[in-house]
């Protein structure tokens, strides 16, 4: 049987699960409302539109980690409901090819999300930022969308074996992307400008992000398949 | 006849116990080997260690002349295993879940449409999501994707599980026409009757042993 090379793996297995989304709707449809709806009850319990703008970079992010842990469950539900993903593994599909596919396409919604959660601060708390703010906003959510799709699809394989895996999730993932909430609300904070910070002050927390996603990229490539396998 | 799978005192041991006990079996190309033998004889663990998907403790074999103690991963590629699952993306239409698996291994256009054709699944079919077929679609949809792999050997555990005698019928014809076109079948079924019409040899497998 012919081998595909491992990019043309991937790329096939980040279509497919973008092909799943397309057709089910469901970031559209469920994930993209749920997250505006934390952004309006955020606004709703804070209620004031000084401390709103000020906040508005950490809202940003929980709202898309609160956001990611559906996108993450919905990721690996589809693999498990027919035995898709032991399936790939029997077919001796390379699994780090499988991990870059779902990180890719995980990355993908994820980036669509975040946009529309800046554009929701913006719009909701009246957040103001200048071009070159936007654009370090921009690298901002790129560097934190890798270790994010890295780290979520690492450890969704993880949970997707086990029984209660939709209360485990959150427990296993909060606490490692930790680093990606403080690194990248304090980066859009300097994006932002709330409080007077200034752009400059964003990049070092940019560098702790990329960091971050090359680490949890490597791992995840070599940690994925015994984790699956398992 | 080339011997396709050559097991000889195979000791497998699965959560604890062994689950085949010094097993000895072999295939040749083009068969159709039918396991039968009660629940739990080690059926579907010999064909599991047939895929490379469970480790032996001892004994010595080989499927398609790879080692199936040392080189499992590179058994994986060229056989077709097929459970109780159909490992489709029930979001995904019947050529979407083909053409994914196409694509893992650079399978071309042609092929894909020779294998949806060979499985009754092209047509109006083709665009229907995996969740709104029938079980025999679905089974038929699974097995479309073992022919665009190049599949082997087809190891079938329970192939005509929750089809009715239709979609059995059908089964059986897609098996006779696989293994006219190249293929080699082993599958397990508790429908002893209907496979053993179907098979050109019958397995016994019981206390995890062959005979």
């Amino acid at each position: 049987m012919a081998v595909s090379s491992r990019r043309s793996v991937a790329t096939a297995v980040a279509r497919k699960d973008l092909l799943v989304e397309w057709n089910s709707k469901i970031l559209m449809n469920q994930v993209a409302p749920f997250a505006a709806i934390v952004m309006v009850m955020f606004a709703f319990a804070l209620d004031n539109d000084g401390i709103l703008q000020r906040v508005a970079p950490g809202l940003v992010w929980l709202a898309t980690l609160f956001s990611m842990l559906v996108v993450v469950q919905r990721s690996f539900a589809v693999e498990t409901a027919d035995g898709a993903l032991d399936a790939l593994r029997v077919a001796g599909v390379d699994p780090a090819a499988i991990f870059a596919g779902k990180a890719v396409a995980l990355m993908v919604q994820l980036l669509a999300l975040e946009a529309m959660l800046v554009a929701t601060a913006v719009v909701l708390y009246g957040v103001e930022m200048s071009l070159v703010g936007l654009g370090q906003v921009v690298v901002t959510m790129v560097a934190a969308t890798v270790g994010l799709g890295a780290v979520g699809t690492l450890y969704g394989g993880l949970a997707a074996g086990v029984k209660g895996r939709e209360t485990l999730l959150p427990l296993l993932l909060l606490p490692v992307v930790a680093p990606v909430l403080i690194g990248a609300t304090r980066a859009t904070e300097a994006g932002f400008g709330s409080g007077g910070t200034d752009v400059s002050e964003g990049w070092p927390w940019i560098i702790l992000l990329v960091v971050f996603a090359v680490i949890f990229s490597a791992v995840g490539s070599v940690a994925f398949g015994p984790l699956v396998d398992e | 006849m080339e011997t396709v799978i050559n097991l000889s005192h195979v000791v497998a041991v699965l959560g604890g116990f062994p689950a085949l006990a010094g097993i000895d079996f072999s295939v040749q190309r083009g068969e159709i080997v039918l396991l039968q033998g009660p629940n739990g004889a080690g059926k579907t663990s010999l064909l599991r260690v047939c895929a490379g998907l469970l480790p032996i403790e001892r004994g010595s074999g080989t499927v398609l002349g790879i080692d199936i103690a040392t080189q499992r991963e590179d058994i994986r590629s060229r056989v077709g295993f097929l459970g109780h699952a159909n490992g489709l993306y029930l979001d995904l239409t019947v050529r979407q879940n083909v053409n994914f698996w196409a694509a893992t291994v650079g399978a071309d256009d042609a092929e894909i449409a020779s294998a949806m054709s060979r499985m009754k699944v092209d047509g109006r079919l083709a665009d229907v999501k995996a969740s709104q077929l029938s079980a025999g679609q679905r089974r038929r949809t699974a097995l479309a994707s073992l022919i665009v792999r190049r599949a082997e050997i087809w190891l079938l555990d329970e192939p005509h599980a929750g089809l009715d005698a239709a979609g059995r019928d059908e089964i059986d014809g897609i098996l006779r026409d696989a293994v006219a076109s190249g293929a080699t079948v082993v599958l397990a079924s508790h429908e002893s009757e209907r496979a053993s019409g179907l098979a050109n040899r019958i397995v016994t497998v019981d206390g995890g042993g062959a005979r």
